[in-house]
């Protein structure tokens, strides 16, 4: 590169990315929702939240509490449900262009492959991510993610009905993420993302009630970075397929931290909230990088880690 | 008008404290200034940094000079504590407006502004809209310390009506009282009701309206992360009928008719 703006596409399996920084599901609505302040084609996609067949109302409040440097959320995977998702909310994202990846959750194998099912074809989805990682809802989502035959047993079931790119999305809350992932990757996935939030609560002590009416909920933000970032180093050694970086990336020396240990993206989340450009800061922040540290192309970053 | 939602560095004109623990900011931020209606909110982020980590959201309590808005805040917690210590001249970045306002009641139409504690602030901005021969504002306090200087802060000699719990100034007992007072005082006319404060005093006015049958619309306060309806995390079960349904403080309210949120889960 002389003088060019640097090239941030990179590819995730088969998925092609016009740059690595992804929002992240359940951070983002519909994209809509951020439609006014993020100009979406300038993402590398958008994560949409968490549909599953049936609409879903979600848990009680509260469903948010802060925390040190973080968040904890129990939102029990409200959503719109798939068919509402694809008849009202997709045609209008599609007219933002943007990539646009389904997160799909299920409360049996089935309602998992009939989610698949129905996204086959489906013009405008560029992949589905799996969330076998929920930890705030009772039945399914987390009882996959923590058992490496079940979350395999979904994998497949996804993958031989969908034409897309398939991603599994993993929960941290589980003893070596290393054999989740192994599973997956086996299953034939082509790709995974982690971290998903770290079941956590706080209490408040005047009630001396739990903060959260859920009592658990899944801890965010730039306070778990630190093991997200580890846990996608780890699983990067162990699989061959690519890893999509997640957990607390707040701006673009966060983003690198993650592209250095090996992923091929990464979703920002949390971030979203506190600040509705950060995804876009955080591009023009890799741009930045590139041309400054004379990188043609951001994935002669990916994976450049020294540890010698 | 097409309305544009404004994420910018807002500068602070002034930080002062109007009563106990209790601020009135002024921040320069015209184009939120510009479409803001009563009822409408804030997030602002008190610092930069990664803790506190989330935006505050806060009622609008008023514009000035068509450029300035006004946010007026109890010293709670940590964010606002950090808040109340940043001097004029600083800038703080301000996300808004945001939600659903109050909608206007119909020309000649008697108006009861009911407020409980920092209630008052959506109302203070709501009364300036209003006729002042057709509204009545009446404010709720623990006590005398915490009562807030509304007509100052308006710079409208509104007279006010106010309560104290502990009688120390005003009527001894809960402002819905004076609402009940003025209610009966009204000769079975209906006025329209708009309220803000703590879910009891919401409760109960709901419970009013539902017996008299007189309209109203209450605003309401919710933890939130994102004030743009994607964190779902503002929920208020609503009473509409259908089973478990929720609506979002933040892009369904924070105003609502009162009758449509379940006060039973509250």
């Amino acid at each position: 590169m002389i003088g060019g703006a640097p090239d941030l596409s990179v590819e995730v399996g088969p998925l092609k990315l016009k740059n690595p920084v992804l929002a992240a599901s359940g951070t983002f609505g519909y994209g809509l929702e951020f439609s006014e302040l993020v100009d979406l084609r300038v993402l590398g996609g958008v994560v949409v939240k968490g549909l599953s067949l049936q609409p879903r109302a979600g848990n009680p409040p509260p469903r948010i509490v802060e925390t040190p440097c973080g968040m904890l959320n129990a939102i029990g995977l409200a959503n719109i449900g798939l068919e509402m998702f694809l008849k009202e909310k997709l045609p209008a994202l599609r007219k933002l262009d943007t990539t646009v990846i389904v997160n799909i959750y299920g409360h049996t194998i089935e309602e998992y492959a009939l989610l698949a099912a129905a996204l086959k074809g489906v013009e405008g989805v560029s992949a589905i991510e799996v969330n076998v990682s929920c930890p705030n809802v009772k039945s399914g989502g987390l009882a996959f993610g923590t058992d490496p035959d079940a979350t395999a047993m979904v994998t497949e079931e996804v993958l031989k009905r969908t034409d897309k790119p398939v991603v599994v999305k993993l929960s941290p809350n589980v003893t070596d993420i290393r054999s989740i992932a192994s599973a997956a990757e086996r299953a034939g996935a082509h790709a995974l993302s982690l971290i998903n939030t770290l079941t956590g609560m706080a209490i408040d002590i005047e009630t001396r009630k739990p903060k959260l009416a859920n009592i658990s909920g899944g801890l965010s933000g730039p306070a778990i970075r630190p093991v997200a970032l580890y846990m996608v180093y780890q699983v990067v050694r162990c699989v061959r397929i690519p890893v999509i970086g997640i957990g607390g990336i707040m701006d673009h020396r966060d983003a690198l931290q993650y592209l250095l240990a090996g992923a091929k993206a990464v979703q920002v989340g949390t971030a979203n909230f506190v600040h509705p450009q950060a995804t876009v800061e955080i591009i023009e922040g890799l741009k930045r990088y590139c041309t400054e540290n004379r990188v043609s192309s951001i994935q002669e970053i990916i994976g450049a880690l020294e540890t010698g | 008008m097409g309305l544009d939602l404004i994420d910018r560095d807002a500068e602070i004109l002034f930080n002062r404290e109007v009563a106990r623990d209790t601020f009135l900011m002024g921040l320069q931020a015209p184009q939120i200034a510009a479409q803001a209606r009563p009822g409408q909110f804030v997030m602002v982020r008190v610092r930069a940094g990664m803790d506190p980590l989330l935006r505050r959201p806060f009622s609008i309590c008023g514009t000035t000079e068509g450029e300035n808005i006004l946010i007026l805040y109890r010293v709670v917690g940590t964010g606002t504590s950090l808040m109340s210590g940043i001097g004029e001249g600083n800038r703080l970045a301000v996300l808004g407006p945001l939600g659903r306002g109050f909608e206007m009641p119909g020309e000649d139409r008697t108006s009861l502004l009911v407020a409980g504690g920092m209630g008052v602030a959506p109302l203070i901005f709501l009364s300036q809209e209003m006729e002042p021969s057709l509204r009545t504002f009446m404010a709720g306090y623990g006590t005398a310390a915490d009562i807030v200087p509304v007509e100052q802060i308006a710079h409208d000699p509104m007279g006010l009506l106010i309560a104290t719990d502990d009688g120390s100034f005003g009527h001894k007992g809960p402002v819905t009282d004076l609402l009940e007072i003025q209610l009966t005082g009204m000769d079975g006319q209906l006025p329209t009701v708009f309220t803000c404060g703590p879910p009891a005093m919401l409760k109960r006015i709901a419970s009013l309206a539902a017996q008299r049958g007189f309209p109203c619309q209450a605003s309401l306060e919710s933890n939130m992360a994102c004030g743009l309806g994607a964190c779902l995390g503002c929920a208020v079960r609503s009473a509409s009928g259908r089973e478990g349904t929720y609506d979002l403080v933040c892009r369904d309210g924070p105003v609502f008719p009162i009758q449509s949120v379940d006060w039973g889960s509250l």
